[in-house]
């Protein structure tokens, strides 16, 4: 979930209402977003420094940092969520965005080069024409920018978002891709001329920028956008030129977002022109551009047109479970940004809702069921479900069946129990050391999974048996009065080319004795309870089950054995290899067992 | 030996003024006649009184003059009676220390005369510090001045005695009664246990402690829910099957293939076996559209699917992946209503700290049906959470990809005094549902929480590493109280 950092009293401003935490954070409750902390600038500055905390100055300003959820981007900014409050509040009604009505001919034109489709296709742009920034604006205009390139741009792998002062460029413009080595200008912050291929190079030591290198770092050209006089306005997705960078007195800014996905640039565009259109003279409008490419065709951008649903009063009521009427339902939509009216014929059975272009969440018209049980309240469905109580019948079997697998692993572990052995859950997540080279094993690749990314070695594979994860639990038990007795019943994970992932779980049930002497004896019984329990007899019987010397490596020559049950190994025995206790830092003798409990089944 | 000396003693006298001449006359150790009394004591026999009594001792140094005689005398001695004696040669053969003091204390005593040439200024001397040394040591009193002078000197120190003054106490008897420790069978076989008293329990001590085996909290908090979901009904789902495809794990979810939660910084994604071998084809193709261009009345995400993406193997990220494939399968037969649950693995590639790590277990319920409602999902939640404790609840909405509406769950938490989220819950979206096959007018309401939260918050844990794992305190899991949920 992202978080927006807000100055409290602007933000109680643009509200036109000062409230106290406790009912803001119920307003935000109810709405859906979530105060998740209330600091100052200092103590961020504090705490990034790992400074100690000193006396809060009065008047430090206060910054509200709020949770929102991750599919609206049209609440990254202060103005989106002040305004979906006042909305939501009744204070406002939901704005009606016009894309400003201009002849095609004097419309600002981008052209795009062919080349960029190797590396980055796509290109949408607008202007806001006749905007007013104050300090508190612009600073929240720059930090839409950078939370939606974290989020919804998935950082600018998918969009890049440059903005520029109109007044300082000539138009048209041109999207290129060209090789590095021809691309020259000053980046934003520098006062240097830079080679952009040197650029790269130069911003390899940069926190902030390093990382967003790799998406056209290997390309044999980067993407790049151009004024009529060559003038750079940026080298998406890095940076922009210093040349045409915004200030507060910017009257005309120029948007363009490059992406490789269109849908989220259209996206993006939207969400950043429709934002700060409350600031431009004429409000809520926004001038077009015409990308125009070289195949000669052409798209004028934004598109801000509403998308139009028809939603069936029944499926609103019917899903959320409280009868409403058809007015009562607009008017709950009105709340949440959405323009929502019966249809004139008198049909009282469909709604008509335009989504606005700043509510790209809105997919389907659960959404809109959604937002009408929202400003409903939740808790008042919740208290109205709860006097009614809920239909106990609904999705009801006659008779359930228990599954097999999970009974069957209940009862042995307390069977294991009731032999005084102690239950240990250990991880599936291991390393493969852990897995094999501590056991005496190698990895030949055909029994363990591998992770790809993991973070730390202790996430290389899950285990092909449950033996490290109770060898490490005795090794850090070492104080433990002996002796030790510990059981665990889990899954292990193996490789198998008859499953679909190629990959299957086993269930296994292992345990182990630690005492003064190893105490194989004791294991031995062991077994053979659990195998009477299942209701296999002794083993005198070979056709059932039967101990096999054996010899592997993890355990002692002469003191193991596999366990057999109808003539396939299930399971493994013995005294623990002292090599292998002394690999798990364990200073007492140990016995061992394992075997897989689903053949039983 | 001494038990029969005290009591006898006691038979024929009113009482033992003082223990340690009792126990001089009587020629007994006074140490072994003082664990008798308080024995006798302990049990009324005797009533015994303490006596303290400070006594002087000597020190080390006073033990060596108390032999050797004091340093003034052992000077006085080793100068000849006649003439004298030169000093340095009186030095050597006296002890330095010896010497040293002896000088001091016998020109004080005026016994000789200190120049160049030591000599004795009286003929004879007694050496008293000596005898007065020995004295003290045979236990006999002496001058209170004297004592000052040799404390003042260093050569004594007191001791505290203790003692006691014993009379006879109200269960007297010339002779202890033997106790039974125990019943033993022996006592049984031969009736001596119709004559025999039985020592007094001591029910302040602590009992013996138990052998036995336990089951781990965790388990045991599982087990209870189990027994939850079953008592309303609830069929468990097999859950086990850790390594998944990301077409289930996301696009049967209708979870886009730029969500975040697809991110290697989340998810653990396999390199052996790196993809699924086989989907359900005609099933993928609905997925895909649906993703691409909508459809049941849906926009759609509007971007190119990649069933390479799909393809690639994972470990399960949610045990919903499973919940999907149940209702998959449930779509492809006539429809009837379930309820599934499970509680099982799951894995995040998440940074590890005190309450995450990068596997959990995640308990999950959902009910499929015809008509189901907002207000079916609110009130088998209160059912479901009462069951825990847990009946205060609010919702609040929140995000979540394949459920709309969706709704974070809070309970009133009174030891905290605030409310705390327990868990997730919503209605799967219709795109989800739809390309599964499912009629129209199915709805599924499902809710998740993990299970260790509120294990910790059941056994006051705080570190998740306390409760899970190899680093769990082997004493920790068997002292833990039966778990009351659902009881």
């Amino acid at each position: 979930m992202p978080t927006v950092s807000v100055g409290r009293d602007r933000l109680f401003a643009s509200l036109g209402k000062t409230y106290t935490q406790e009912e803001f954070e119920d307003l935000c409750f109810r709405f859906g977003i979530e105060l998740d902390d209330v600091t100052t600038e200092k103590a961020i500055i504090r705490k990034e420094k790992h400074l100690e905390e000193e006396e809060a100055d009065e008047d430090e300003e206060v910054i509200y940092k709020i949770e929102v959820p991750a599919n609206r981007y049209d609440l990254l900014c202060l103005e989106g969520i002040a305004q979906a409050l006042r909305i939501f509040d009744g204070k406002q009604e939901i704005p009606t965005y016009k894309v400003a009505n201009i002849s095609r001919e004097s419309m600002i034109k981008m052209h795009v080069k062919p080349e960029t489709s190797s590396i980055r296709p796509y290109v949408v742009c607008a202007v806001l024409r006749g905007i007013t920034f104050d300090e508190g604006s612009y600073n929240s205009f720059i930090d839409l920018q950078d939370k939606l390139h974290q989020n919804i741009c998935r950082r600018r792998t998918l969009v890049a978002i440059g903005t520029h002062d109109l007044d300082t460029l000539h138009h048209p413009f041109t999207y290129e891709a060209l090789p590095p080595s021809n691309i020259n200008f000053v980046p934003l912050k520098q006062v240097k001329n830079f080679r952009a291929d040197e650029l790269m190079e130069f911003y390899k030591s940069d926190l902030k920028l390093k990382k967003f290198l790799h998406i056209i770092e290997n390309s044999p050209v980067y993407p790049v956008i151009y004024d009529r006089n060559r003038t750079v306005l940026s080298l998406p997705p890095i940076i922009n030129g210093a040349h045409s960078a915004i200030t507060l007195k910017t009257k005309n800014v120029f948007i363009e977002c490059t992406a490789t996905d269109l849908t989220k640039a259209k996206i993006v565009l939207n969400t950043v022109v429709t934002t700060f259109s409350e600031y431009c003279k004429k409000k809520f409008e926004i001038e077009p551009v015409e990308v125009i490419y070289s195949d000669g065709k052409s798209n004028i951008y934004p598109e801000l047109s509403v998308y139009n649903m028809e939603v069936s009063l029944s499926y609103i009521t019917g899903a959320i479970g409280v009868p409403l009427e058809a007015e009562k339902v607009t008017s709950l939509l009105n709340r949440m940004q959405l323009h929502a009216q019966k249809p004139v014929s008198g049909d009282n059975t469909t709604i008509n809702v335009s989504v606005p272009p700043t509510r790209s969440d809105v997919l389907h018209p659960c959404d809109v069921m959604e937002d009408v049980a929202i400003a409903y309240g939740y808790n008042n469905v919740k208290d109205i479900a709860i006097a009614k109580g809920y239909n106990i019948s609904k999705g009801r079997a006659v008779s359930l069946k228990p599954l097999r697998l999970e009974e069957f692993s209940h009862l042995i572990r307390l069977e294991m129990a009731m032999c005084g052995f102690t239950e240990v859950l250990s991880f599936i997540l291991c390393s493969l050391s852990d897995n094999f080279a501590m056991l005496n094993h190698e990895d030949d690749g055909s029994t363990a999974v591998i992770i790809e990314n993991p973070r730390s070695s202790e996430n290389e594979t899950a285990r092909t048996s449950l033996m490290s994860g109770i060898l490490k639990t005795v090794g850090q038990n070492k104080a433990h009065p002996k002796p030790i007795k510990i059981f665990e019943v889990g899954d292990i994970v193996l490789l198998d080319e008859t499953k679909d992932v190629g990959a299957t779980n086993r269930r296994q049930l292992a345990a182990l004795y630690c005492g003064a002497t190893a105490g194989y004896e004791i294991i031995h019984g062991l077994v053979e309870r659990i195998m009477q329990v299942i209701g296999l007899v002794p083993p005198d019987d070979s056709t059932t089950y039967y101990l096999k010397p054996s010899d592997e490596p993890e355990f002692l020559r002469g003191t193991q054995a596999s366990i057999i049950y109808k003539g396939k190994q299930i399971g493994t025995s013995g005294i623990v290899h002292p090599e292998v206790l002394s690999k798990f830092d364990i200073p007492d003798p140990c016995s061992y067992f394992e075997l897989n409990v689903q053949c039983f089944l | 030996m001494a038990e029969e000396v005290i009591l006898g003693y006691l038979a024929k006298n009113e009482e033992i003024a003082d223990s340690g001449e009792f126990a001089a006359k009587q020629g007994l150790n006074h140490d072994d006649i003082v664990n008798v009394i308080k024995s006798l004591h302990g049990f009324r026999y005797v009533d015994a009184q303490d006596i303290k009594r400070e006594t002087w001792v000597l020190t080390d140094e006073g033990n060596m003059y108390a032999a050797a005689g004091s340093p003034e005398g052992q000077l006085f001695f080793a100068i000849p009676a006649e003439g004298g004696i030169p000093r340095e040669e009186l030095q050597k053969k006296l002890d330095p220390l010896v010497f040293k003091i002896g000088c001091a204390q016998a020109a004080k005593n005026k016994w000789v005369d200190m120049g160049k040439l030591v000599s004795r200024k009286v003929e004879h001397v007694e050496d008293r510090v000596k005898d007065l040394l020995l004295q003290i040591k045979d236990g006999q009193v002496i001058d209170q001045d004297d004592i000052k002078a040799l404390k003042g000197r260093k050569l004594i120190a007191t001791q505290t005695w203790n003692g006691y003054s014993v009379k006879k106490g109200p269960n007297y008897a010339p002779q202890r009664k033997k106790f039974a420790a125990d019943l033993t069978r022996e006592m049984l076989q031969s009736g001596e246990w119709k004559n025999s008293e039985f020592k007094e329990y001591n029910f302040n001590a602590k009992g013996a402690a138990i052998e036995g085996g336990h089951l781990h909290p965790l388990n045991k908090v599982r087990h209870q829910l189990r027994m939850i979901f079953l008592q309303m009904g609830f069929e468990e789902m097999p859950t086990d099957r850790f390594v998944e495809s990301s077409f289930w794990n996301f696009d049967t979810l209708f979870q886009p293939q730029q969500h975040p939660a697809r991110d290697a910084h989340d998810t653990f994604y396999l390199k052996a076996p790196s993809t699924t071998k086989e989907l359900p084809e005609d099933y993928v193709e609905r997925v895909k559209r649906v993703h691409e261009s909508g459809g049941y009345g849906s926009r759609g995400y509007d971007y190119d699917w990649s069933r390479e993406e799909a393809n690639k193997n994972l470990l399960r990220t949610h045990t919903t992946a499973v919940s999907s494939k149940m209702l998959y399968l449930l779509a492809q037969k006539p429809f009837t209503p379930k309820r599934y649950f499970s509680i099982d693995r799951v894995f995040r590639n998440e940074a590890v700290d005190r309450t995450h790590l990068a596997e959990f277990h995640q308990i999950e319920g959902l009910i499929c049906d015809r008509g189901l409602t907002l207000g079916d999902l609110m009130g088998v939640l209160h059912d479901f959470f009462s069951r825990l404790g847990m009946s205060k609840l609010r919702f609040k909405p929140a995000y979540n990809p394949y459920t709309e509406p969706s709704m974070e769950i809070f309970s009133y938490h009174e030891g905290f005094g605030k409310w705390v989220e327990v868990g997730n819950s919503g209605m799967f979206r219709p795109e989800m549902l739809l390309p599964m096959g499912l009629p129209e007018d199915v709805r599924v309401i499902a809710w998740g929480l993990s299970l260790e939260r509120p294990t910790m918050i059941l056994y006051g844990i705080n570190n998740i590493r306390d409760l899970f794992g190899h680093k769990v305190d082997l004493g920790l899991i068997k002292i833990n109280p039966i778990c009351g949920l659902g009881v």
